[in-house]
């Protein structure tokens, strides 16, 4: 089990655990271990771990936690917090959902941790509204873990989100949860210094939060060491798309896509890689060459494209790269929040365009348009938050890899 | 038909529970969307003067939200996927199905007030694409197929 810290103990059907149950299973033996360290302490185990962030970024968690001041130190009153991020949304992951809902009790145990880590007072688990059962199950694993006296003074509730991606982007969220439109803030300060009502907040992805007990339990080294890399720890990775058993697979972090497509029974369709996202919908894509890369933020990021989420979207010798690209482009530009203009207005264009390709009817100065829009919107600083650069990394990526498809397109719409 | 007393003391509670008042407005507007399905002007408005903030305030959130319901929505509705692993797997083909079988596109309802079909952002389910999200409950659905679809509905959802 301790290979598969994360799944090893879920079960095939999701049913989460009663309180009793995950605790005969070793649940909150990590809990009682955080309680007998101070916040330091723990702060040096994570970064002795090389956690990084399983939310799309990959920043280092103990960096990020060192930025929380102290109780009574910041200025101001109130409480500090710390945000478990369940808005999942971003194309290809599925990964959050599984975690919520098969196994609750390790979110909880990973926020009561990392929230003595960061000095939090209150912490709130935002889940996406359509992940009803897991919803359920992270407020009865709440209310179990409050019951027995597990919770010490931590409040924690599950606020449950209404729809739109954005949601998930760490500054909207913070907006969303004081009632206001989810759009992005600018940064600086960061949430650990100014983030919920003003005060000190950290933000986590749930995968990073339910990793957080398995480092006091096996310790910095051990966890470390269940990587190939230097990043620390497994990685819940995913494969969907044209492969045969699409699914969730738990490995060491820097396994690569050979081995995980391996796994989901090798490419569907006609049975040839084309193309795969290694980090979800809003990485550039990556061809048959990069089979073989160790996949970590490092290794994918220095090769070109991103991590991001770690969920693979495989694409074969008879999928439409343009259609593909048609299909992502209109969901960046649906949950636009659509307050700057680069991106309200650039990508439902890009999107159009696409379609357009997509049937058939592309024009050359379309084409160059595709091109500039990518280059200039995809470099950081261009919009205010990363959805639009992240929405032009397929982009970009694939104007070049699937250059052929689309001057095969153009050819279709010159003739018509 | 106005918002019921107990309803009226549940927004007022969650303005203690959220953080004030305009932290709760998004809890209110799910609460009268849980009580009758969609969230009407004139429950908006009455859920805006409960909790003193301004109506057009509350009209920017509920407009915000894409599972918030400003018209009336049918006893099921299906949030079918639009995201890129659905589209692999045949996610257009259900579409239209589901389309011809119930004679509405979406973002309508059918006539008889059964079903509402919307599309939606990737569901989380890519491992079961093409997928759904059906009913109150939110029932995750999938790997759908044009030839499932009438099962889907004969299903009672
Ligand atoms: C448009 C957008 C959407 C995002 N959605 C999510 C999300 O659904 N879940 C998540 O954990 N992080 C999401 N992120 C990343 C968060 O902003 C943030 O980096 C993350 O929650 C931090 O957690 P981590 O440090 O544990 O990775 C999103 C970012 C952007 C730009
Ligand atoms: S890049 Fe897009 S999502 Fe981000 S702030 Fe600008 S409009 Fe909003
Ligand atoms: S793309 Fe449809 S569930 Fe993920």
């Amino acid at each position: 089990m301790t290979d598969l810290p994360l799944t090893g103990r879920a079960r095939p059907d999701r049913r989460p655990h009663t309180l009793a149950e995950w605790r005969a299973e070793g649940g909150y033996e990590a809990v009682e271990r955080a309680r007998n360290m101070a916040p330091t302490e723990i702060i040096d185990m994570v970064e002795a771990a090389h956690l990084n962030g399983r939310g799309g970024a990959g920043f280092p968690a103990g960096r990020k936690w060192r930025f929380m001041p102290e109780r009574g130190t910041s200025p101001g009153e109130g409480p500090s917090y710390l945000i478990v991020n369940g808005d999942e949304m971003e194309p290809g992951a599925f990964k959050d959902r599984f975690l919520l809902e098969a196994l609750p009790h390790q979110v909880i145990e990973g926020a009561i941790i990392t929230a003595r880590a960061t000095h939090a007072d209150e912490a709130i688990v935002l889940i996406r509204d359509e992940y009803r059962p897991g919803i359920a199950a992270v407020e009865r694993a709440i209310h179990e873990a409050r019951d027995a006296g597990l919770l010490g003074d931590l409040a924690i509730r599950v606020h449950p989100s209404a729809g739109r991606y954005i949601v998930g982007e760490e500054t909207a969220l913070i907006t969303a949860l004081e009632g206001h439109r989810a759009v992005p803030r600018k940064r600086p300060p960061f949430p650990a210094q100014s983030g919920l009502w003003g005060r000190p907040t950290t933000v986590n992805n749930v995968e990073t939060i339910s990793l957080v007990p398995h480092i006091l339990s096996l310790g910095p080294q051990r966890f470390r060491a269940l990587s190939r890399t230097e990043e620390g720890g497994t990685k819940l990775y995913g494969v969907s798309g044209r492969v045969q058993r699409p699914g969730l697979f738990e490995a060491p972090m820097g396994t690569t896509a050979r081995e995980l497509i391996e796994r989901a029974g090798g490419v569907s369709g006609d049975g040839r890689l084309r193309a795969f996202q290694p980090g979800g919908g809003a990485s550039g894509f990556f061809g048959p060459d990069r089979l073989d890369l160790p996949l970590d933020f490092g290794h994918v990021a220095k090769a070109g494209s991103m991590f991001g989420t770690g969920m693979l979207i495989v694409l074969d010798g008879t999928a439409c790269p343009v259609g593909f690209l048609a299909r992502h482009m209109r969901f960046y530009a649906r949950e636009s929040c659509g307050w700057c203009t680069p991106c309200r207005e650039g990508l439902p264009l890009v999107a159009k365009i696409l379609d357009r390709f997509a049937a058939g009817q592309g024009r050359r100065a379309d084409l160059e348009l595709l091109q500039m829009t990518a280059a200039e919107a995809a470099p950081r600083g261009r919009s205010f938050c990363d959805l639009m650069g992240g929405a032009m990394a397929p982009l970009a990526s694939g104007l070049s890899m699937f250059a052929a498809e689309f001057e095969a397109r153009l050819a279709e719409g010159e003739r018509a | 038909m106005s918002l019921s007393p107990d309803l009226l003391a549940r927004i007022r509670a969650a303005s203690d529970e959220h953080g004030g008042p305009r932290a709760a407005m998004l809890e209110a507007l799910k609460l009268i969307q849980h009580e009758h399905g969609w969230v009407s002007d004139a429950h908006l408005a009455e859920a805006a003067a409960t909790l003193g903030v301004h109506r057009a305030e509350m009209e920017a959130l509920a407009s915000f939200y894409s599972l918030i319901f400003r018209h009336p929505v049918g006893k099921t509705v299906i949030l079918l996927c639009d995201g890129a692993s659905c589209w692999l797997n045949g996610a257009e083909e259900v579409r239209e199905e589901l389309k011809r079988r119930l004679g509405i596109g979406f973002g309508e309802t059918t006539r008889d007030g059964r079903y509402t079909l919307l599309n939606v952002a990737c569901l989380g389910g890519c491992d079961r694409a093409p997928a759904a999200v059906v009913g109150r409950d939110r029932r995750l659905v999938g790997p759908l197929s044009p030839a499932g679809v009438a099962a889907l509905l004969e299903d009672g959802l």
